[in-house]
């Protein structure tokens, strides 16, 4: 019996491995792979599993867009009348009713929600991701965590649609960004994106043991929201903490806040506004320079790294009894 | 044959089954550390080689690992202890249209599906029409799934799966959906796939459809591999496993109390009895029916054979043999004698009574403790064996091709 071989396609790429997975029993003809399942897979391998399913991720985030909006008229534009609204919204509430005295207060909050909209939009979806695919996950077989990454990646793209609002507002509003410091917004993304990725893997095990993650989830949004100087000034906080003995840095912990005022500074370009009764209103440190906003986001992404790997050795850990488990 | 396609060394799976499941967290923590589980040999100390274009089944009944075997073969279980190797791509049949998406229209889930499986987008790209041809939904194709029927459903996901081309592909019962046309189409498939020399591993509890297609079959109890080796004979292996029957030399039937007339052991003999305890379909077999006549008395004796579903495949008695009356005294033993048994696959159970002549009265019974089995070694399935040959002639009449 003749064996005919397929016309590999070189795209799934040189591992057509095609669970990748396992490369290190490979062995004999070069042009037929083995991948071997065994109890065990080693993490480094999975971190390489992302890229060979890019195209299984590409393909899972437009499902997960075209489901958003399956049948509904507007569709994408939803996305965006999202943030357009809160920005009149709070124009109105903080700016016409309270005179809370940051001059163009939306756009200043505008900044902020862009940054966590992305972030508690993909997290959410995260972890439902392997319960919520429960039947593909019982049989087919493929690195799991590309479940987790979809939801981070339709995040992306709405992201990118709500940064389209934000622009339209700072043309209309006449603001010009800090332009110095807009380069600074490429480390702050891809901070955030390695940082929620992290989140999203460890989170959809997680959920699979543990059901109560994602309810326990909502509430640790919304206290992460406050704990985020979104919808007030990073200067408040500040200014407080020498009072309770403990350095600034403290608030940086927090890896949203040093993308959120790097946003802030670079689009609403205000460190220290004067508002309408002419006081000086400290936004953000006003005597620091590019380093002090870039040294933080660079901890973020090191510091996502390192979380994404540990997130994916708990998921390899986990994934062992997903099938049985759901 | 080089190198094997498949190797499964020292496979074993344990499952926990959770007697209630703490699935939140009040409850895990209420219980911590004791969670009721029982671990669950779901596989133990698997190991076969499946060679490159070899086509294996599975067979064991529900609950036996083989389907767990297929999964962890296919990449979707891991085992607990133990290797396997797949060598070349594999695509796994296990659902069809696993992962189809409602919502989405059947173009995309063709593409999702397909990427799902590991086809790369150009790939798809290339194949789409002629996907969308196989599965005769030309016309819905740009429907939304959730409009299809479960026809519809499964002929897509099917086309899907075929439209692979892999080195290796895992078929799990797959062939037990749809209607007959539809698993034609699948039998053809896979016919396809075997002669373009893939590798296919099939599982399934249907020993009839693995017999025509498998080259060796490996059958499955309770997690244990208990045997392998030609379809047959593994067919055969599978039933006595299943139906826990053998060639058996039964006890002394029941007696009834009034009888005068008692049964010894009953047995079933053939030709080969000392080398293998089945039948080949076409061998001769004998049954023989010892008694003790304590009274003197004119007896018919009536014999029936059974198949699995009771269903009544063959009866007589002596009388319609043609042996008049067999005036029973003393010992003595009655033989009915088979040239041959025509029978394709299967245990029989063989029923005997003995019934009076002079009245009414039954003797003596011997119900379902007689057993005989029959092997088929080649590829015929059915019920009864029939002898067939086939002619071809190049020449046709005119009459005929009209």
């Amino acid at each position: 019996m003749s064996v005919t071989r397929q016309s590999r396609v070189p795209d799934l790429n040189g591992a057509e491995d095609d669970t990748g997975r396992k490369a290190s029993a490979r062995k004999t003809l070069p042009d037929k792979p083995t991948r071997v399942v065994a109890a065990d897979v080693r993490v480094w391998q999975r971190v390489g599993d992302v890229w060979r399913y890019r195209e299984l991720l590409l393909s899972l985030v437009r499902k997960e867009l075209k489901i958003k909006y399956k049948n509904s008229t507007l569709g994408f534009v939803w996305s965006m009348l999202n943030p357009m609204l809160t920005l009149i919204v709070y124009y109105f509430v903080f700016q016409v009713v309270l005179h809370n005295g940051i001059p163009q207060f939306a756009l200043y909050l505008l900044c902020g929600l862009l940054v966590w909209n992305f972030f508690s939009t993909a997290l959410p979806g995260a972890t439902q991701a392997v319960v919520g695919n429960a039947g593909i996950v019982k049989k087919v077989s493929f690195p799991r965590e590309v479940l987790a990454l979809a939801p981070v990646g339709a995040a992306l793209f709405f992201f990118g649609l709500q940064a389209l609002i934000l622009i339209a507002a700072l043309l209309v509003f006449g603001v010009m960004p800090a332009w110095s410091y807009v380069p600074l917004l490429i480390p702050a993304v891809a901070g955030l994106v390695l940082f929620a990725s992290a989140l999203a893997i460890f989170l959809s095990a997680v959920n699979v043991y543990l059901r109560d993650t994602q309810h326990l989830l909502e509430l640790v949004l919304m206290a992460w929201f406050w704990g985020t100087p979104i919808a007030y000034q990073y200067q408040l906080v500040a200014n407080r903490l020498p009072a309770v003995h403990l350095p600034t840095w403290v608030f940086l912990l927090n890896p949203i806040t040093p993308v959120v005022i790097t946003f802030q500074r670079a689009l609403y370009a205000r460190p220290d506004p004067v508002s309408a009764t002419g006081a000086v209103i400290q936004l953000l440190p006003s005597n620091v320079d590019l380093m002090w906003y870039l040294a933080p986001l660079l901890g973020v992404i090191v510091a996502s790294g390192v979380l994404y790997v540990g997130a994916l050795a708990v998921f390899n850990r986990l994934e062992g009894n997903f099938a049985e488990e759901l | 044959m080089d190198s094997p396609a498949i190797s499964v060394e020292h496979v074993s799976k344990k499952f926990r089954l959770y007697h209630e499941k703490y699935m939140t967290l009040k409850e895990r923590v209420i219980h911590f550390g004791n969670l009721p589980f029982e671990e669950f040999q779901a596989l133990t100390d698997i190991s076969m080689e499946i060679g490159q274009g070899e086509t294996v089944g599975l067979i064991g009944h529900n609950g036996s690992g083989k389907s767990t075997l297929l999964k962890c073969i296919g990449g979707i279980l891991r085992p607990t202890s133990g290797v396997i190797k797949v060598r070349g791509q594999l695509a796994a049949m296990l659902e069809l249209g696993a992962g189809f998406n409602p919502e989405l229209s059947g173009r995309d889930n063709v593409y999702l599906n397909a990427t799902l499986l590991g086809m790369p987008k150009r790939e798809i790209d290339r194949r789409f029409d002629e996907i969308v041809q196989f599965s005769e939904l030309e016309h819905f194709i740009d429907n939304q799934v959730k409009f299809y029927s479960s026809g519809m459903y499964m002929k897509l996901g099917f086309a899907v799966a075929v439209s692979f081309e892999p080195e290796v592909l895992l078929v799990d019962e797959v062939l037990a959906v749809g209607d007959e046309r539809f698993q034609l189409k699948c039998l053809d498939k896979i016919k396809q796939f075997q002669s373009d020399g893939r590798t296919i591993v099939i599982v399934s509890h249907a020993p009839d459809v693995l017999r025509t297609i498998c080259d060796r079959i490996f059958v499955l109890d309770k997690g244990v591999q208990v045997g392998g080796g030609p379809a047959g004979e593994a067919v055969r292996l599978f039933r006595e496993r299943l139906f826990g029957t053998g060639l058996t030399g039964a006890a002394p039937g029941d007696q009834p109390s009034a009888g005068t007339i008692r049964l010894g052991r009953v047995g079933v003999e053939h030709a080969h009895s000392s080398e293998r305890q089945y039948l080949e379909p076409g061998e001769p077999m004998t049954v023989t029916v010892p008694y003790v006549a304590t009274e003197p008395d004119d007896v018919v004796v009536a014999l029936s054979i059974r198949d699995q579903r009771d269903e009544l495949v063959f009866a007589t008695d002596t009388e319609i043999a043609g042996q008049d009356r067999v005036h029973a005294s003393g010992e003595g033993v009655v033989r009915f004698n088979f040239r041959s048994v025509p029978l394709l696959d299967g245990s029989y159970k063989v029923a005997l009574a003995v019934r009076s002549c002079t009245s009414s009265r039954i003797h003596a019974f011997s119900d379902g403790q007689l057993s005989f089995e029959v092997m088929n070694p080649g590829k015929e399935t059915g019920m009864v064996s029939m002898e067939v040959s086939v002619g071809v002639s190049p020449h046709v009449s005119a009459a005929l091709v009209d």
